[in-house]
C-alpha cells in the first residue's frame, strides 16, 4: 500500500513538473489526418520531418491524428489548448479548420502545408510544383523512345495545369523536338478519385505512342500507373515518392518535401524566427524534386541522373527559370 | 485507322462495367423496384473484391466476394423497398452514401493506407487473356480489336444474352414483368409479388458485384475511395435511355463508352478544318449527344408501371 501511494505520488509530482516545463520550453505539434501516420504519403512525411526535428535538437514534439473529418477543429482546438506552442496541419483539407481555430487561439501558432490559410497567426507554406515537374519532364523525354511523352492532370484546374506546364518545359528543354499530349481527366473534384479513367486516359495516350506518362491526378493517378505497368510503360508519381508502388515501371516521382516543410517550421518556430504568412518553397528552399531510390536506380541511367541534376542546379541559381502557368494562366510551351 | 481501333477497344472496356451494371438496374427495375443504389452496389463490390482477392491472391476469389458483397447491399435495399415499403429513391440514395462512407473507413482501420486497398499483383488481378484461335483468325485489324480482352469483358458479352433470354423467353422473366406492370395481377395469379422482387434484387445485386469486381481486378488494380466515380447513375441513364429492354440498354452503354474513347482521344488535338477544341466542350460531348439522342430519337420512354410503388396485398 505504502508504495503505490508513493509512487502514484511521484508520478503526480512527474506529472505537474511535465506541465510547468512545457508551458516555457518550445513544443511543436503536427496533426494527421484520417491517412494515418504511415500512409506512404503526406503524413508520413511529415512524420519523418518531425522525427528530424527531434533528433536534431532533442525536443519532442506532440501529435495527434483524426478518426474522422469532423474531428478536424476539435483537435486543432485541444493541442492548442495544451500548450502547444506551433501547431502544424497538412494538406488542404484542413485550411479551413485552421482558419476557424486559429482566430480562436491568437496566442498560439498554426502552420498549413500545402495550401493557403488566413490569420495573423498562420503560417502557410506552399510548394512550387511547376519547378519538381520540370525535372521530371526532362527526365520523361531522355527516358522516352518514342520521343513522345505524356501528362495526365486530374482536375482542370490552374493548380493541375501548373504540374503540366512545368512539365512541358522540362521535357521540350531535354529536346525541343519531343511531343507532349496532355489529359484532364474531368472538372469535378471527382476527377481525383476515378483510377479506371485514368487507366484509359493512359492507353489512348500509349496508343498514340506515348511511352512515359506523369500523373497529377490523386487516386485517379493509380490507375494511370497500374495501366503503365500493365502496358509495359513509364509511369511518374506525384506528391510522394510513387517509386514503391511498381518498382521497375515507374520512372521517378516528383515530390513535394513536406518532410523538409515541417522540419523549417518546427526549426524557425524553436529559434524564434517563426512568421506568419504565405511561404512558397521551390527547389531552392528544398521544397520540391525528384525521387531517386532503390526502386527506380536501374530506370535512371547516367545520363538521366546527370541532365536532370544539372537542370535543378541550374534553376536553384537562377539560370533556368520555370514559369508558373498561375502567374498568367498561360504556358509558354505546347 | 489504328485510331479506330483504339476507340473501338476502349469501347469495349469502359462500356463492360456499364453494360454490366445496366443489367442488374434491369432486373431491379423490371421487378417494379428503382434502383438508385447501383452505384452503392457497385463500390462495395469493388471493395470487397480489392480486400479478399489481396488476401486469397486470386482473382476468382475476390470475384466472388465482389458478387456477395454485391448481393448483400441489394438485400438491403430490398428489405427496406419490399419488406417495408420504405421510399425506394431514398434507400438508394442513403445506400449510395453509407457505402461511400463506411468502406473508406474500413479500408484505412485495416490497410493503414490512406482509406486505399494495397495493389494488387498479377496474380491476383484478371489480366488480359489470349484466346488459343486468336492469333489463327485474327489477321484483320477489326478482329483483334475483340481479342486480347480480359475474362469479364467476354462474361459480361455473355451476359447479355443470358439476360434477355431470360426476361423474354423465361418463365421467371414473364413473372418478373408481369409483376413489375401489374403486381396485383400477378398477385391473383398466385405469383409472391416479393418473393419475385427479391430475387430480382438478388440478381442485380449478383450482376452488379461483376461490375464493382471488374473496376478493381481488371481495370486498375485496387480500391479508392468512390472509385465507381458515377458509373452507377451513368448505366441508369443508359437503361431509361433504352426503354428498360437490354439490348437497348447496352446500346446506350456502348454510346457512353464510345463517345468517351472519343472525347479523351479529342482533347487538344487539332481538328482538320476546324482547328483544336476548347477541352470544356469536348467533354460535354458524352453528355449532349445522350440529350440529343434521348429527346431527338429514342421516343417516349415507358417505365413498368408499377415501378416506384410498394406493393401492398389488397384484401
Amino acid at each position: 500500500m505504502q508504495i503505490t501511494k508513493k509512487k502514484s505520488l511521484a508520478v503526480a509530482a512527474a506529472t505537474l513538473m511535465a506541465a510547468a516545463s512545457s508551458s516555457f520550453a518550445f513544443t511543436p505539434a503536427v496533426v494527421y489526418d484520417q491517412a494515418g501516420k504511415f500512409d506512404k504519403s503526406f503524413n508520413e512525411a511529415a512524420y519523418t520531418g518531425a522525427e528530424r526535428f527531434k533528433k536534431s535538437t532533442g525536443i519532442a514534439y506532440r501529435e495527434a491524428q483524426i478518426a474522422n473529418e469532423a474531428q478536424k477543429e476539435q483537435v486543432l482546438r485541444n493541442l492548442a489548448r495544451k500548450n502547444v506552442d506551433l501547431v502544424i496541419a497538412v494538406g488542404f483539407s484542413f485550411t479551413q479548420a485552421v482558419q476557424t481555430v486559429a482566430a480562436e487561439f491568437p496566442k498560439v501558432k498554426f502552420a498549413i502545408v500545402d495550401d493557403v490559410a488566413k490569420g495573423a497567426n498562420v503560417q502557410s507554406v506552399i510548394f512550387k510544383e511547376q519547378e519538381g515537374s520540370y525535372l521530371v519532364g526532362m527526365a520523361a523525354t531522355l527516358a522516352s523512345k518514342s520521343k513522345k511523352v505524356g501528362f495526365i492532370g486530374g482536375m482542370d484546374v490552374p493548380l493541375i495545369r501548373a504540374f503540366g506546364c512545368g512539365y512541358t518545359q522540362g521535357a521540350k528543354a531535354a529536346d525541343a523536338k519531343v511531343e507532349v499530349v496532355s489529359n484532364m481527366t474531368g472538372t469535378t473534384p471527382q476527377a481525383f478519385n476515378d483510377p479506371a479513367r485514368g487507366g484509359e486516359l493512359a492507353r489512348s495516350q500509349f496508343d498514340r505512342g506515348v511511352d512515359v506518362v506523369f500523373h497529377a491526378a490523386g487516386g485517379t493517378g493509380m490507375g494511370v500507373l497500374q495501366a503503365a505497368k500493365d502496358k509495359n510503360k513509364l509511369g511518374i508519381g506525384v506528391d510522394s515518392n510513387q517509386n514503391h508502388l511498381f518498382p521497375g515501371f515507374v520512372l521517378t516521382s516528383m515530390l513535394k518535401r513536406v518532410d523538409n516543410a515541417v522540419y523549417q517550421l518546427m526549426l524557425d518556430g524553436q529559434k524564434g524566427t517563426w512568421k506568419p504568412g504565405v511561404v512558397t518553397m521551390g527547389l531552392k528552399e528544398g521544397g520540391v524534386d525528384w525521387a531517386l531510390d532503390a526502386n527506380n536506380r536501374k530506370l535512371i541511367s547516367k545520363d538521366i541522373e546527370t541532365k536532370v541534376n544539372q537542370a535543378k542546379k541550374d534553376i536553384i541559381s537562377g539560370k533556368v527559370k520555370v514559369v508558373d502557368y498561375r502567374a498568367g494562366n498561360s504556358c509558354p510551351v505546347k | 485507322m489504328d485510331m479506330i481501333f483504339s476507340v473501338l477497344d476502349a469501347t469495349l472496356r469502359v462500356s463492360t462495367p456499364l453494360v454490366l451494371a445496366a443489367l442488374a438496374g434491369l432486373f431491379s427495375e423490371r421487378s417494379g423496384v428503382v434502383d438508385l443504389a447501383l452505384e452503392g452496389k457497385m463500390l462495395a463490390a469493388a471493395f470487397a473484391a480489392a480486400c479478399v482477392a489481396y488476401i486469397a491472391q486470386s482473382p476468382w476469389v475476390g470475384l466472388g466476394a465482389g458478387i456477395a458483397a454485391g448481393m448483400a447491399v441489394a438485400m438491403l435495399h430490398g428489405m427496406v423497398s419490399i419488406t417495408y415499403n420504405g421510399n425506394q429513391l431514398i434507400s438508394g440514395v442513403a445506400i449510395n452514401m453509407m457505402v461511400s462512407g463506411v468502406t473508406p473507413v474500413l479500408a484505412l482501420a485495416w490497410f493503414q493506407q490512406g482509406g486505399r486497398t494495397p495493389t494488387l499483383s498479377d496474380e491476383a488481378r484478371f489480366t488480359a487473356i489470349d484466346l488459343p484461335f486468336a492469333d489463327a483468325i485474327a489477321h484483320s485489324p477489326a478482329l483483334k480489336t475483340f481479342f486480347g480482352h480480359n475474362i469479364l469483358v467476354y462474361l459480361a458479352l455473355l451476359l447479355i444474352f443470358v439476360v434477355s433470354w431470360v426476361v423474354y423467353k423465361s418463365r421467371f422473366g414473364l413473372r418478373l414483368r408481369a409483376v413489375g406492370e401489374n403486381p396485383h395481377a400477378a398477385d391473383a395469379a398466385g405469383i409472391s409479388v416479393k418473393g419475385v422482387r427479391y430475387m430480382a434484387q438478388a440478381v442485380g445485386g449478383a450482376l452488379c458485384g461483376v461490375a464493382g469486381a471488374y473496376l478493381v481486378l481488371a481495370q486498375t488494380g485496387a480500391f479508392i475511395q468512390d472509385m465507381t466515380a458515377g458509373k452507377g447513375y451513368l448505366a441508369l441513364a443508359a437503361l431509361i435511355f433504352g426503354k428498360w429492354r437490354p439490348w437497348a440498354a447496352v446500346l446506350g452503354c456502348l454510346i457512353f463508352a464510345f463517345t468517351d474513347a472519343i472525347q479523351i482521344r479529342l482533347q487538344g488535338v487539332e481538328l482538320p478544318l476546324i482547328g483544336s477544341i476548347p477541352d470544356a466542350f469536348i467533354q460535354a460531348l458524352p453528355y449532349v449527344l445522350t440529350v440529343v439522342l434521348l429527346a431527338g430519337f429514342m421516343g417516349r420512354a415507358v417505365a413498368p408501371k408499377a415501378i416506384g410503388v410498394p406493393f401492398v396485398k389488397s384484401r
